[in-house]
This record gives C-alpha cells, structure tokens and sequence, in this order.
C-alpha cells in the first residue's frame, strides 16, 4: 500500500478546552485521528490544553504536550520534537488558526515541517472569503451578494447598496462569534462593531440573508487522487438564519426530492475539487424552498461538530478515514470499518434517521438572552436515531434532560394561548415546544409556517404527536393504541399520565401484550451487506436482530449531552472504565447519547445502544442484555439519577451502593455519617421562610451560603453578608416553602481543597490533593486547582487523608469518591461528599499517573487496591506543579453576568504542568485564554469588604509598572494607604468614562468585586464593566485569589523564560 | 383506496404484516432498493418490471410527486412494499401525494412493516418470490398464488410499441428500447443527437436501414437469456455503428458476443454504488438497479473490464477490442443516483466521430 515516504513523526494540534462553538467532537475525531496514523506506524506528536480528554491520553499519542495552544508554544513543540509533518484539520478552528499562523510565521518552513492533508492555500480559499468568493465565481457556484469590511462605514455603504437584512460574519472565529443579522442600521452598527473585534483578522462580511430558506449541509471526503464521496446530507428543522450548531437537524434530508439532493451534492462535491480539499470537507448549503435556487453559505475544510455528527448518523468514521487520506491513502484503499469487506470509498445509506437536538446552557445563565441567531449558544448536543421523524424527536426530547419526556415543557402549560402563539415567533431554545403547545392550542400547520418558515413536513409530524396525545386522552388503552404511541416514541412515564396510570402499570402491560422495543444496527448499508458494528437503536418493528451474547457483562451508563458542570471529563471517564472492564474480560455495553463523543464510537464498547438515558429506555437495554449490573459512578450526575430507580427496578448497582449514594447526598444522612466519623462542616440550617433565615444566619453568622435544596450543581447558590443581602435573596432568587426548604449554612473563608480518591470497601487509594487558588466560594469547577497543594500544613495533609478514609470507609464506597473541604486556621471542615467520579479525575488520572477510573472500576468489580498492585493512602507528590484553570464563554453569551460565585460557569478546562510552581500556574493562564498584559493600565473597582486585602495586590502590580486606575471608593482607598493611583471616570459620570478605555485599549486588566447589597448604579456599573471586558477580550478577574496569584505570577515570571513544554511522557513521577 | 390489514408472503415462508392499499394482489421476485431518494424515478424505472420493490428507507413519499420525476410511461412494479408513507408532502414541485400516484398506476402498497427484517432476508437468502396479499387470505390461495409460473415477458411488457424520433441533434442513434429510462433519452438528446427508437424486436436490418450514426441498447428489466431475438439482432449489429449499452444493454451485448451472464444473489440496486472506471482511473458513484452480471470467467482477450464494482468486483463495465463498442452495467444516466458520469456520453459522442 502506497504510504507517504520521509513521514515518521507527525503533529497533531487539538482543539483545546471545551467552549461553546467546540466541544467534545474534536476529541473523539482527534483521538481516532491519532490511532489511524499510528497504525500506519507513524509517531504522533500531540498538542492540546485540555487534560479531560481521551486523545491526551499517554497511549494515544507517543508525545503528549498539554500546553497552551498557541504558536510561541507551539513552536517550542516543534523545536523540540522535529516533527516531519503536520495535520492541521483536526483540531476544529482553533487547530486550523493555529497552522494558519504556523505557516505565516514561516516556522512550518524553517524547521521543514510538511503539511499533510488539506494545505494552506485550501484553508485560505476556504476561510479567506474573497478568495472563496473568487473560488465560486470560477465554477459558477452561487454565493449571496456579499461584501468583506473592515469597518462600520463600509458595511453602511454596502446596506445601502444591497438593503436589510443582513447576516454579519466575522472572519476566522469560532462557532460564529460575534456574527448576527441586522434589519437596520443601528443593528448592523453594533454587531459590525463586535465582529471585527472577535474577528483574528479584523474583517466581517457582509451579505444578503436568506433567512427562512432550507439549510442543508453536506460532508465531504476527497483523496489525492480526486475521489470524492458525500457521507452525508443533513437538513435543519429550522430554516436559514439560526446557526447549525443551535438548530435541531435531521440526517439524511427529508424534504428535497432526489433532483434537489443530487444538485446540492454535485455542487458540494465541485467546491470541495475546487478547492482542492484533501480529507474531510463540510459543505452548508441555502436551498430555495420554492424554486431549485440555492446559495452556498459556508465551506469547512476540517472535520467538524457537523462531521462528528455525520460520521455517528451513518457509522462512517470520518476522522479515521481522514486522517489515512492525510498520510497518503485513497479511499479505495481504506476498509470501510463497519462491513470490514467493502472499501471507505461509497456513500453510506441509511435505513433510519437520526434527529440531533442541541443542548443550551440557559438553565445555568437565567439571564442570557435565549434569541437563537448565527452565533452558536449551545454546549452540546443529544442524537436519536428511530425510523420515523415523531419517534426521533421525541427520542431527542427525552435524551436532553431538560426535566421533559415528551415534545412538552410544564412552564409552557399555564401560559395563555396568546402567549404561546407570541412563543411560537420567538426564535429561541423552547420554540420547538411552543410549537407543539400551540397545536395543543388549536394552532395549524399553515399558520405556525408562516411565522417560523419551518417546513411544514415537520409540523406535520409535531401535530401527529399532538393528535396522538388526544387519543391517549379520550380513546381506551388498547393493545393496538399503545403499540401505535410506542411506535411514534412516546414514553410510557408519557403514556402513563395521559391515561392515569402509572409508568410502571404501562410497563406491566406493555410487556404482557408483548409490545417490546426491537434493536437494530447502525451499518452504513441498510442492510445492504453483513456488518460486524456493535451500535444499535432501539424502534419498535418486528425484528430484533441483536444477539445477545453468552459472555459475563456489564453495563456503563454514558453522561448525555456536554452542558455546564457536566462536561467531556465524564465521557472521558465512561471510556475508561469500559477499558478497564474489558481488561478483566467483561462483555460491556455503553449506552449514551451524546454524537460528539469517543465513548459513542462503534469502537470503544463491545455494545453500543445509542439511547436516551431515562429509566424506560435504559431498563430495555437492560431487559435484552441481562448484564451482571450497571456501573453508574462515571457518568456524572446523568447516570447517579438513574441509580435509585435502577436499583428499585431490580437492577444491580456495580460499586458503591445506592444506599451510600443516599448517605452522601441526603444532608440529614449525611450529617449522621459525620458525627459517627467526628468530622466537622460548616454549620448550617434549612428553613422554609424569610424570618426562619434570618434566624438561621444569626445563629450560624455571617457571611452565609444560601442556596434552595432541591437542586445541584451549585445553581442559585449566593453567598450573603448581611441581613439585606438575604432579604434580597430570599425575595428574588428562591421560592421558600415546606416543600423546598432553602440551605442556610455559614460561609467558611478558607482555602478549598478537593481530593479524588478510590476505595475497595477496605482500603483507600489517594492519588493526590488538590488545592484551590480561589478560596471557598467559587465553585469548584471555576477555581484554579492546584497540584499538588501548596500551602497545607503536614497535620492538615495528615487530618484529610485521615477523614477522607473514614468517610469512604463508613459510606462503604467501592470505586470512586470526591471530597471537598475547606481549611481555615489549620481545621478542615467537610463541604461536600460525592460517591462517583468527578470532574477532577481526568485531570488528577494525568498529573499522578495513576489511572484512576481503571482502579475504580476494578474496585468497583471486587479486586482490590493492592491485588491491582497500588499501595493504599496517599501517594507521594511529585517535584512538578500541575495547574488546572477553568474556561468561560462568555463572550458567546450576552447579559451573562461573568462574576465567578457558588454557581458554575465554565464550559470547559486547560492544564499546565512544569516543574517552576509560577510557569505552570502562568501557562494555566495562557492557556485559559487569560491575555495576561505585561504592561499597561490596571482597572482596580473591588466592594468594600474587599478593600483592606487589596492593598497588596494593587502595590505588587503598581511594583511590577502597571499604572492603576480605580473607581471612586477603591481609588480614595488606595489613594489613602499611599498607594497612587488614577480615578476612573464612572459610566454614570458621562463620556468620555472607563468604559471608553477599555474600548480604546489602554485598560488592559480589570480586577473587580462585588456584593448584592441592591445598589443598582453600583451593580450596573460593575456589570456595565464586565461584560465590557469580554467584549474587548481582556481579563477581568473577580476574585482577589485569582489576582494575587496572578501578581505574583507576573513578578516571578519577569525572571523566567515563559515558554516551556513538557511531555507527560517525561513526568518523572518516582514513588521515593 | 381502502386500507386494510395485508402481508408479504416469502417463498421460504416468512411473513410481513402491515396495512395494504391495492386493488389487486401482487406476485413476483421480492427486490430491495437502498436509494434514499428519488422513490418515483424508481417506481417508473420500467427496469423493475413485474418485481415487488421494498424501500429499505423508511420514509416514503416524503415530497410527494411530480410527472417530470418519471423514467418511464407508468410504472410496472407487481407491488411496492415501504415502512412509512407520507400522507401530507411537502415540496414546491408536489402535484400529488404517492398514495394517489400508486392508486393512478393501481400499485398494491404494503405499509408499515419492517422493511429492513425484509431487508436482511434477502440479503442472506438471496432474492425470493412472494405475494402481497390481505392480511386474511388462506393459506392455499396465498400458496397457489406464490405457485403463479414466473414472467419472462417484461421487455415485451415495457418496450415501446411504435418507433418515435426525438431531438434535433447532428448524430444520428438508433436506440434499441426494452424499457428506457426517459433521463437517457434526454442524455443522448442534450449531448447533440437526434434519436429513433425502436421496440425491442426491431430487426437488425430495419435499423440499419434508417441509417445511423450510433446504436444504443437500453436498460430494461428480467433476465436477458429471455431475449434470445434480440441478442442475435444485436450480433448482427456488431461493429457495423459504435455502439453503446447501459444495464440490460450491456449484459446483451455480452450474450451477442459470446459471453455468459448469471444471476447474482440479490443484485445490485441503490443510489450509492462505488465504480472503478480501470481505463480513466477514476472511481464515480452510481446509480445501480441490476439482477443479472456479465460472468467474468466467460470473457477472452476480445474484451477489457473497463469498470467494477468497488463492493463485489462484478462487472460493471465491458470495452470491446474488434468494434467500437463499450457498455456499462450501472446507470449513468442517474434519475434516481448521482451523476458525474456524463463522460460515457462523451465516449459514444467520439466514437460516433466527435465534436458534441
């Protein structure tokens, strides 16, 4: 087989952290990405910040760098590796910039670095968009009237010529940052104005928007030799003008006839030739709905989350093929993965469709404006796979976890019916259950067309869900009726409450009259040939084709979509305990939903069920396959849910127990369990009204943690200081009642420490301690970790390896424990005991050696600490510093206050390692995306209670040469303790003021704090500021932790080199 | 139509319940097509003559229908067998709904089955006969039914009845129809040739006697060992015009030649065929709807295997050394399928003497 000669060491870039725009996608493209080179016996170089992540994984890679993702580092990489080669379209847009600017700089040439796969002058024609434009013209492929600008004025000049409205595209950003469609001038002012900001290269274009067309996307392959195929066609639910990333799709496309699909997918496949695209391509087409007029909108030359979702729609893995085009194969020569007979040169043919829904973060942002536009909001995205469109939907309903089992949200059910139609005009994350609640309402077809252009082939199939909920309603449960409902997806939970029973009696009855899901495969053919893929779909049909095997299994319970505070660090973790339970010779079986992610590839489990995770859909699988039981610690909060009905359901809970889950999580249980260890937490109430906190927060003190009980994660959690505050709180942020008491415990001011740990019932195994930058307060997913711990005394080191046994002891834990404490005055308090995996592990797993999720899950099986060769208790630290900072996406959601508290904000992490404590934590901040300044002007604008610590971080940056600028109460603040600085002009002080210098660059940090005391002007100014900050990408940091770290960063790194890289391959982790 | 509750009665005797439209019962050689899209270029494609068609999409119907979409004068499937048909299409050519259309061409419909259990029954028994009937028909008429002797008439059936000219073009093609697909047709038409075309049984002198440039030997249904007249009117021909072939065309040509065809497991038929094209060094994807396959083992040196299947390595294109003559198994003429193949109407184009 012909392979590239002079080819022995490539570089793969990854994407880095987890934001909105990139998730998980490009870690299952780049993990398969790195093992399809090293099978051909290449060596992969590889760079990524995100530690949660498979493909920076020792054995995926033969060099893992977990650096900062950008070209100073990148060129370190380089000058120490010598790669030969490397590929540039794997790691999303950022991998794509980044080679971009590789080869601008001239360093891909001066170190003989080769491109493989798609080169440079593609990626230019591709991006650059008069070039593209250029490109198109040449083979008459028609774009929309378009024009690029670099500024206001000449994007006016151009509305004037061409009029509203008009789609603003920012050029080489991610996931459409800062684009938007404007209907008038002051619109197109404000979003020009942003998008040459966001933009790498200060350019925006301008074009005619043909919103309310059919959106169709292709993905295409292309060899040297100018074979090309299309893997798959894709249309949105909704039209033109709502970013692809944020709009329900179905694969393949269902309103066009073959004349259409075969115009589209000829002109796909001229562009991607034309372009001279070598590898994976991805094609988003504008389609007429009333004449065979399109328009081709956007062209990717790079695997994609569109690609990541077509490869899982079709079984075709599109990153694995790429990357063997990338080292020189032409299709015909690569195996076609799933039939394992024919070649990866044919289009794969679906005999189902699959509906992909995307997952927003508005439940943790209450106040981010919902409008879905051209800039991509969501985190993540749940795939369903079904043979009819009703059932896929409502498959993907149930697979969000948005606390619905149907197309049907309970907010929307009291609202007026006027109020619903209004609903239905919105075009945000709900209006696809507006929609439906319209029907409900009487609402047509036609009517609900001509408000949102969506087609009406999918209305139709809305209002066939509604229909049949009527009959659920009036007409008796016969054997046919439910068999029609369970064919059209509905959900027994569903079923149940339309005709008064409850989910079990369906159940009962569903069985009885046999009425069971069949499975069938996922096999790029339709059934055309034999194929050996273990990925599945459950429909109910006449055939189940799925063997069951005779070998002893287990099942792993996935995480569902990527959203905050459950990211890819649990699909990281689900992968590895499928390893490990392979090791010790289990059959496993995945079930999870998420397209985007390695622990749904076809290769990872020995089964994959590709299903919601609700109890119905899991205990079917579980029906069918008969595991020996279920592992539930490693897919987050998802999978602990499904435990305790599991559990009543008969089903075996594999480790710790659902009774020690309890023990954990029920606060009155969980108290016990500390009293029998003699272990100290913060003291706290649960009250049910106003006074009764009041009371609370006197007897325990201020500040107080408040936060209502019945929900996680951290969500409506306040930190209060005094009466006001609360008053405050309990009026605005909670509904007090018997039935949802409110948490009112008192607010330790310490250090947060946080400790991953593995228990085998018997023994415990610590591999590490991590300490907190921020202190208590910040959510722990916000907070810079630290390893290992900086500042713990040997007796506090002593008391959390002494508690930490004795709560995973007593909670009789077998796998996975999380701890969190706080340290105050040398005493350690216990905040927070979780059972299972954290998102700590991954990051821990790396910088300890110790693959934790591997021993928890044998633990979990029944072997030991000691029989899996570790030494119980905790591990010796190593003489490296691993950092691991949070990062935000803020900038792709307004009205998002970016102030860091007791609720999660960040959408994903980076990791630095090295072995100077102040480079790690500086490459931290690098790599965050933290534009640490080395000069230049320093907001300073804290609340009072902050204002003595201060002092000292304002005279370290003062020391360090930046000039200071303060709002009125900080400045005569510091002023008065002798340390200089300049007063701000207030945003209430008109124009010009601080926020023009922002604007205008001479601000080049902002440290801010804040209280909730309710003084509007002071709140809006500070919020006025910080989303300020996120618009002109500088840092703003919010916590004095973050900043006195980063002072003394700064003054440590003036004597330091800043760039410099570290394999994890040469860690030198001893055990002394 | 009424509906009422219907199954698919294999030969091996596995049922297929569902709902059934028809006005009649349905007996033939049970077929399945992988194509997305494109169900009424299918239903049309007189190649499916006297098949019953299963849909391994599952939803059918989808954008409705539309005349232009048609291949041939009606269509000639025993009955159509799909999971899913749309009642309520959506496009801006929809002129009627499939249901109708099916009614119009009185198609006996089976619904809501499990197309794909259906699917792999095939796959692994090869191609069955069986009947679509009412879910309450007894055994014995079913199996009296499933007894009906095969057809072998299809051409006859499909061919056209008169000769008809077509285009204005500056070649002259003579094209032989056992059951031509209309995008051919336009194909020839819009690469600059005007056509006569002739029923089937047409002998080899009265085309010749209208003096053509070209010959062209048309697509068409069933086994072509059913058509011995044909093949030796096509002996006949050999050599004296350029001559081209597409499906049935070819494995004809092959037959007139001396060569042997047989038929395959379950065939070729789908949207998505992989072709390596040997002589041009390219590899298209192509529409396919095929049965039978020119047997390899039969060839000599007087041929070249110009294309095959990426999938099987079956034939999928023949040039021969001692005429001008080339023919390809799969259908470049696409409707339903991808197109990228307008290149072997080129080849015909310059062989016939060059400029288009």
């Amino acid at each position: 087989m012909p392979k590239l000669e002079n080819v022995k060491k490539v570089l793969v870039i990854g994407s880095g952290p987890i934001i909105i725009g990139q998730a998980a996608e490009f870690d299952y493209s780049g993990t398969q990405a790195c093992r399809s080179l090293r099978e051909e016996g290449l060596q992969v170089v590889l760079v990524n910040s995100n530690p949660a992540t498979i493909m920076t994984d020792t054995h995926i890679a033969d060099r893992v760098y977990v650096e900062p993702l950008n070209v100073e580092f990148l060129e370190s990489v380089i000058r120490k590796e010598h790669p030969d080669a490397m590929l540039a379209t794997l790691g999303g847009q950022v991998g794509l910039n980044l080679a971009m600017e590789l080869e601008e700089k001239g360093i891909l040439r001066n170190y003989n670095v080769k491109l493989l796969g798609t080169q440079i002058e593609t990626i230019k024609r591709a991006e650059d968009r008069e070039l593209f434009k250029e490109a198109m013209q040449k083979i008459h492929q028609p774009i929309p009237e378009s024009t690029i600008v670099e500024t206001v004025l000449a994007a006016k000049e151009f509305a004037h010529q061409v009029g509203y409205p008009l789609i603003v595209r920012p050029a080489y950003t991610l996931g459409g940052t800062g684009g938007g469609i404007a209907h008038n001038d002051e619109e197109l002012d404000d979003i020009v104005n942003k998008g040459l900001t966001y933009s790498l290269i200060g350019q925006a274009l301008i074009e005619r928007s043909i919103a309310g067309w059919k959106e169709i996307e292709y993905e295409v392959l292309r060899d040297a030799d100018d074979n090309c195929i299309t893997v798959c066609n894709m249309e949105n639910v909704d039209p033109v003008g709502i970013h692809t990333g944020d709009s329900v799709v179905v694969a393949p496309c269902q309103t066009l006839s073959d004349k259409e699909v075969q115009m589209l997918r000829q002109a796909s496949i001229d562009i991607v030739r034309e372009l001279g695209v070598r590898g994976a391509c991805n094609v988003q087409l504008g389609l007429d709905p009333d004449s065979d007029n399109y328009y081709v909108i956007e062209v990717n030359p790079r695997v994609s989350r569109s690609s990541a979702l077509a490869s899982k729609a079709t079984g075709y893995p599109i990153a694995k093929v790429a990357a063997k085009i990338a080292a020189g194969y032409t299709l015909d020569e690569i195996q076609n993965a799933v039939t394992k007979k024919t070649t990866a040169c044919f289009e794969p043919t679906l005999d189902y469709l699959v509906v992909k829904f995307p997952r927003w973060p508005f439940d943790k942002f209450v106040t981010a404006d919902r409008t879905l536009g051209t800039q991509m909001k969501a985190t993540g995205e749940v795939m369903a796979i079904e043979r009819n469109f009703e059932a896929g939907l409502l498959k993907a309903a149930r697979c969000l976890e948005i606390g619905c089992k149907h197309l049907q949200l309970k907010k929307l059910t009291p609202l007026p019916t006027e109020e619903i139609r209004e609903r239905v005009g919105h075009q945000d994350d709900e209006r696809l259950f507006a929609i439906a609640e319209y029907m409900r309402r009487g609402g047509t077809i036609e009517e609900i067309h001509d408000i949102t252009k969506i087609n009406q082939w999918f209305l139709k199939k809305i209002q066939n869900i509604v229909e049949m909920e009527k009959v659920l309603q009036q007409e008796p449960l016969t054997k046919d009726l439910l068999r029609k409902a369970k064919k059209m997806g509905f959900a027994d939970e569903v079923i149940a409450g339309y005709v008064g029973k409850t989910w079990q009696e369906i159940r009962k009855q569903r069985k009885e009259w046999g009425i069971v899901p069949t499975y069938k495969m996922v096999d790029t053919c339709a059934a055309e040939f034999e194929a050996a893929t273990p990925y599945y779909y459950s429909t109910y049909a006449a055939e189940d084709e799925v063997a069951v095997s005779d070998r002893k299994k287990v099942c792993i319970l996935g995480s569902g979509p990527i959203r905050i505070g459950q990211g890819v660090e649990f699909d990281y973790c689900t992968v590895h305990s499928v390893w490990a339970l392979k090791e010790l010779g289990y059959e496993t079986i995945i079930i999870n939903n998420n397209p985007e992610t390695v622990s749904t590839d076809f290769d990872t489990s020995d089964k994959l069920y590709f299903e919601p995770l609700t109890v119905e859909d899991v205990l079917n699988v579980l029906d069918k396959e008969q595991p020996e039981g279920v592992i539930v610690q490693f897919g987050g909060q998802t999978a602990i849910n499904l435990a305790g009905p599991l559990h009543e359901a008969g089903v075996r809970i594999l480790g710790s127990s659902v009774d020690s889950i309890d023990r954990a999580e029920d606060r009155e249980r969980f108290d016990e369990v500390l009293t029998k260890c003699n272990i100290s937490r913060p003291r706290g109430h649960s009250v049910t009204d106003l006074d009764g906190a009041l009371a609370a927060a006197h007897d325990v003190g201020y500040p107080v943690m408040v936060r209502p009980s019945y929900v996680l994660g951290g969500r409506a959690m306040e930190i209060v200081y005094s009466d006001d505050e609360l008053r405050h709180y309990m009026e605005t942020a909670v509904q007090a009642s018997s039935d949802h008491p409110v948490l009112v415990d008192h607010y330790l001011m310490g250090t947060e420490v946080e400790v991953d740990a593995i228990c085998d019932g018997k023994e415990v195994l610590m591999p590490g301690i991590m300490e907190h930058i921020e202190r208590a307060g910040v959510h722990s997913g916000d907070s810079i970790a630290v390893y290992p711990p900086r500042t713990l005394s040997e007796h506090v080191i002593d008391t959390i390896i002494d508690y930490t046994v004795k709560m995973a002891l007593e909670l009789e834990v077998k796998g996975m424990i999380n701890v969190q404490y706080i340290v105050r005055d040398g005493k350690v308090y216990v905040i927070e005991v979780n059972p299972r995996s954290s998102r700590t592990v991954p990051f821990l797993s790396k910088v300890t050696t110790i693959p934790m999720v591997d021993v928890a899950t044998k633990c979990a099986m029944g072997v030991s600490i000691r029989e899996q060769g570790y030494k119980p208790g905790l591990q010796f630290f190593p003489d490296y510093w691993a950092c691991k900072a949070p990062v935000f996406s803020f900038n792709k959601m307004s009205n998002v206050d970016i102030t860091l508290g007791p609720e999660m904000k960040s959408t994903g992490e980076v990791m630095a390692v090295d072995y100077q404590f102040s480079r790690a934590l500086y490459k931290a901040c690098i790599a965050s995306g933290i534009n640490v300044p080395h000069e230049g002007a320093i907001l300073i604008t804290v609340a009072d209670r902050d204002k003595p610590e201060i002092l000292d971080i304002a005279s370290q940056f003062k020391d360090l040469g930046y000039e200071l600028l303060a709002t009125g109460g900080t400045a005569d603040y510091l002023n008065g303790h002798g340390i200089e600085v300049e007063k701000a002009v207030k945003v209430s002080e008109g124009s010009p003021n601080l926020l023009d210098d922002i604007k205008n660059g001479r601000i080049a940090m902002v440290i801010n704090t804040t209280d909730h005391g309710g003084n509007v002007d002071v709140e809006r100014d500070g919020f006025l500021i910080r989303r300020s900050t996120v618009e002109h990408a500088i840092p703003c940091l919010t916590s004095l932790d973050t900043a006195k770290a980063l002072s003394r960063v700064m003054a440590a790194m003036r004597h330091r080199r800043i760039v410099s890289v570290v394999a994890l391959q040469d860690l030198s982790y001893k055990d002394f | 139509m009424q509906k009422v509750k219907g199954k698919l009665v294999l030969v091996d005797g596995s049922v297929f319940e569902g709902d059934l439209y028809a006005n009649r019962t349905a007996v033939g050689e049970v077929v399945f097509t992988t194509g997305m899209s494109g169900y009424q270029e299918t239903l049309t494609d007189p190649s499916f003559c006297s098949q019953i068609v299963v849909m391994t999409y599952p939803l059918v119907g989808n954008y409705g229908t539309n005349p232009c979409f048609n291949q041939g004068p009606r269509c000639f499937f025993q009955g159509y067998v799909v999971s899913d048909i749309c009642d309520y299409p959506v496009n801006w050519r929809n002129e009627g709904t499939l249901l109708d259309f099916l009614e119009k061409e009185n198609v006996p419909l089976l619904t809501g089955v499990d197309t794909r259990a259906i699917t792999r029954r095939i796959r692994n028994h090869g191609v069955l006969k069986g009947v679509v009937v009412p879910a309450d028909m007894p055994d014995d008429e079913v199996q009296k039914l499933l007894a009906t002797p095969d057809v072998h008439d299809q051409v006859q059936q499909v061919t056209t009845k008169e000769k008809y000219t077509m285009g204005e073009g500056g070649y002259h093609v003579a094209v032989m129809d056992f059951g031509i697909k209309r995008n051919i047709l336009n194909y020839l038409v819009s690469f600059g040739c005007h056509l006569t075309v002739y029923p089937a049984y047409t002998s080899a002198e009265e085309i010749l006697r209208d003096g053509p440039d070209g010959i062209f030997l048309s697509n068409g249904p069933g086994d072509p060992k059913d058509l011995p007249e044909v093949i030796e009117t096509i002996r006949k021909l050999i050599g004296l015009r350029p001559i081209f072939g597409i499906c049935l065309g070819h494995q004809l040509m092959a037959l007139a030649s001396g060569y042997d065809t047989y038929k395959m497991k379950f065939g070729h038929r789908g949207i998505n065929h992989p072709v390596r094209d040997i002589v041009e060094h390219k590899i298209c994807i192509s529409s396919q709807n095929h049965g039978y396959a020119v047997d390899e083992k039969s060839l000599d040196d007087n041929v070249i295997i110009s294309n095959v299947s990426l999938n099987d390595n079956t034939i999928e294109g023949l040039i021969y050394k001692n005429s001008p003559t080339f023919t390809v198994q799969y259908h470049p003429e696409a409707c339903p399928g991808p197109g990228g193949h307008e290149y072997l109407f080129q080849r015909f184009i310059n062989m016939m003497g060059g400029k288009r």
